[in-house]
């Protein structure tokens, strides 16, 4: 039923490639519940509709708009385009004046009349006009109605600038303003057997090039429509200086900012699970649980609650610093100091993750090596060195690369904390020098001053993908998760 | 490796794990005194605040151009109803790879792994475009609506949850199921009867690990919802703030203590299951 109600809604709305999807995903669905053989795939229905429709859709979408010029300027699809074109009409220069009077019928709807420089009367009405004779009997019906004063037709202004009637093939009848109508010249006309704009006054021929009508002279009209463009926004990312200097800035940073993420939290996470898992020391429970607490605040509260302490003018650390050595550190406003503000938060962030992690590792190594490394007079140094880390590496690796590649995306902390900021100078994208390449596409996409660039955006994301991909890809051989999938089948 | 400590030795090893300690709680604490400082301002905070007050939770929750009690309610609810889904979707997908043996159940759970590969949010663009498309055809779905949100939330949560679930159903014995089934139960009856109570835990941590997760996202969150009162918390929080840290620190600081509490809490309890939930989650990819 419900389906039969959303189909006849498609149909109505004319979304036919969306009626024949649902048709053919209805059918699959009927297909799966009738066959016995199809049994298990009913299990597996709900989550695959949902990871097609919203994960392998998407990623494919994504590929599509990287070899478009889908952004400010070319939103619109061709016909969209067109029909603005169309509708472009510019002043005749030696139009005739038409002053006019303006009545309104009992249902409150708008007639028009003009008279032109010779005294000939026009009569217009919803679009429509009416040349007419002297004692025209339209003039008694005109007189049945009322006259708009000039007060009315001032309070009607909106409503009179968007009347416009057809006055022959190429012009229309507009208001000019309070006083007169003009005749108005449209602009362009859309020649569909040719598949080009035609400029009616002076005959110049546009036609479509990657996004945009263009004349022989290369002039292009504005606004653009969305169009394949080939690889053209991957030559912008790879070829023009200007792009491709922010861009690789960003890129260096992402991969600086990841491996440094991980090195000084793991550094750290390891350091005190080794002061931690000394079964001697007192109050470790203690320790412990409050040493997690930071890993247990949203990621998003915390990061806004650090950009509050790294406050330059009156965050309390730049106090702390005033108050002991005397000075204090522009934090979110120097690239460097930026990037160092970014390190102590997601240190602050990540630690406990790597100590618990480290913590059971460390559990799991078998202290009968201990006993024997201390009989061969190994130092403690030694001990670490040659038994404890290698060791822990076997397990705590591969969680590492994954911290890695999670830092790589690590969206909400660099964008919370600084926003990507400070402002790369001379970047005709919108780059910062703390933008790492996810918080890059994101301001490009959705909130660059200079306009949003959907297609570019998309180029970048794909770089993204690739490279997490890589890593990922990496990682899965490192653990056999691969070998696992064929081991369970 | 470890020897009994001499008093000095010991000494030493609290020293600096004090260090840390002041590393990890100092912003904690600044923060909760912070909104309890009726002043509502950065400037000349102290550790303990004067004239302690609760003005600034009151403010949470009565200012009514910036609804914070609102936005913890929408994030708690849609991180609830999302993990409620995700754990129905993923436990039947994940039953179905653990007990049936089927065309394509390779595949399926190979790309259960593949799709970390790449992270939905990435195709933030296209997500937002596809979105649009469908509330177009379906207004309740679409843009700026907590459904839309859910559903684009309910398509990221497969991967790492299905392998996870299926692992541990596989440790489950199929002796049960079997002789159920000579009694005559379907094996959805099995599944619904015998596998779900059984894999309780496994279903607390994916709902939780769901839930914290949901709550805490950004990105798809503040691309999809635009008007002020169906902002998750993780959105209006930061447009709260922006650059205000002068003029709205208590206020932010209170939002921010009530915003991590129920994670926290949550946390806290459930410690253990969420630590080996995540490590062996990562260790899988």
């Amino acid at each position: 039923m419900v389906f039969i109600w959303i189909a006849l809604y498609l149909l109505s709305a004319e979304a036919y490639l969306v009626f024949v999807l649902l048709l053919l995903g209805a059918l699959l669905t009927n297909v799966i519940f009738m066959l016995p053989k199809a049994y298990p795939y009913r299990y597996l229905l709900p989550a695959a509709f949902f990871l097609l429709l919203l994960v392998v859709y998407p990623i494919v979408y994504t590929v599509y708009i990287s070899v478009t010029n889908y952004g400010t300027g070319n939103i619109l699809n061709k016909e969209q385009v067109i029909s603005q074109f169309e509708g472009r009409y510019a002043l005749e220069p030696d139009s005739d004046e038409f002053v006019f009077q303006a009545y309104r019928d009992p249902q409150d709807s708008l007639w028009l009349l003009f008279t032109d420089s010779q005294g000939e009367k026009m009569l217009g009405h919803r679009g429509e006009l009416t040349r007419l004779r002297e004692n025209d009997p339209l003039l008694d019906q005109l007189a049945g109605y009322t006259e708009l004063s000039r007060v009315d037709l001032v309070r009607s202004t909106n409503e009179l600038s968007a009347q416009s009637f057809a006055y022959d093939d190429t012009h229309e009848l507009r208001m000019r303003n309070i006083n007169v109508f003009n005749l108005y010249l449209q602009q362009y006309s859309y020649d569909r057997e040719r598949d080009a704009l035609l400029e009616v006054q002076t005959g110049i021929v546009y036609t479509p090039e990657y996004g945009y009508f263009q004349a022989p002279d290369g002039t292009r009209l504005t606004p653009g429509f969305r169009a394949l463009i080939g690889f053209d926004n991957f030559r912008r990312l790879f070829g023009n200086p200007q792009i491709t200097g922010p861009f690789v800035s960003v890129f260096i940073w992402t991969i600086q900012w990841a491996l440094l993420s991980v090195a000084t939290t793991f550094v750290v996470g390891l350091f005190l699970a080794i002061l931690l898992n000394d079964p001697h020391l007192r109050l470790r429970k203690l320790y412990r649980s409050l040493l997690i607490l930071p890993y247990a605040i949203p990621a998003f509260i915390s990061a806004l609650i650090w950009r509050g302490l790294f406050n330059t003018e009156l965050g309390v650390i730049n106090q702390i610093l005033q108050a002991t050595i005397g000075s204090s550190v522009p934090w979110l406003q120097d690239p460097f100091w930026a990037k160092v503000a970014l390190i102590i938060l997601n240190l602050w962030l990540g630690f406990p993750y790597m100590m618990v992690i480290c913590l059971g590792a460390l559990q799991s190594i078998n202290t009968e090596m201990y006993e024997a490394a201390v009989v061969d007079g190994a130092t403690a140094w030694q001990q670490f060195r040659h038994i404890t880390l290698p060791l822990l590496m076997v397990s705590v690796a591969p969680l590492l690369i994954s911290s890695f590649s999670f830092n790589f995306n690590n969206f909400s902390v660099i964008y919370l904390l600084t926003r990507g900021r400070p402002p790369i100078v001379g970047a005709q994208t919108p780059a910062g020098h703390t933008d790492i390449l996810i918080s890059y596409t994101y301001r490009l996409a959705f909130e660059s001053g200079r306009g949003i660039d959907y297609g570019l955006a998309s180029a970048v994301t794909l770089v993204i993908f690739l490279i997490t991909g890589a890593i990922t890809f990496f990682n899965f051989r490192f653990t056999g998760a691969l070998e696992d999938v064929n081991k369970n089948v | 490796m470890y020897r009994k400590h001499t008093f000095f030795r010991g000494l030493w090893r609290h020293a600096v794990l004090l260090v840390f300690l002041v590393f990890a709680l100092f912003p904690i604490l600044w923060v909760i005194s912070a909104s309890f400082n009726p002043a509502n301002t950065l400037v000349g905070q102290s550790l303990i605040p004067r004239n302690a007050s609760f003005a600034n939770y009151i403010e949470v929750f009565t200012s009514e151009q910036y609804p914070i009690a609102l936005w913890i309610k929408n994030s708690v609810v849609i991180g609830l109803i999302t993990s409620a889904l995700v754990v129905v979707m993923t436990s039947l997908a994940a039953y179905a790879f653990s007990r049936f043996r089927f065309k394509g159940r390779r595949e399926g759970l190979f790309a259960s792994l593949m799709v970390q590969v790449f992270p939905q949010m990435l195709a933030a663009v296209s997500i937002y475009l596809l979105v649009l498309g469908i509330g177009k055809l379906i207004p309740a779905l679409g843009i700026n609506t907590h459904a839309g949100l859910i559903m684009v939330y309910l398509g990221g949560a497969m991967g790492v949850n299905a392998w996870l679930m299926k692992g541990y159903f596989d440790t489950i014995p199929t002796s049960l199921e079997e002789s159920a089934m000579i009694d005559g139960a379907s094996p959805f009856q099995a599944y619904y009867m015998i596998i779900l109570p059984l894999a309780r835990p496994i279903l607390a941590v994916i709902f939780l690990l769901q839930f914290i997760g949901t709550y805490s996202e950004f990105i798809l969150a503040s691309v999809l919802i635009s008007s002020s009162e169906k902002y998750t918390l993780a959105v209006g929080l930061q447009l709260f703030i922006q650059d205000q840290y002068a003029s709205r620190w208590g206020v932010f600081a209170a939002a921010s203590v009530l915003g991590a509490l129920p994670i926290v809490v949550l946390f806290m309890f459930l410690q253990k299951y969420l630590v080996s939930g995540l490590t062996s989650g990562a260790v899988k990819g």
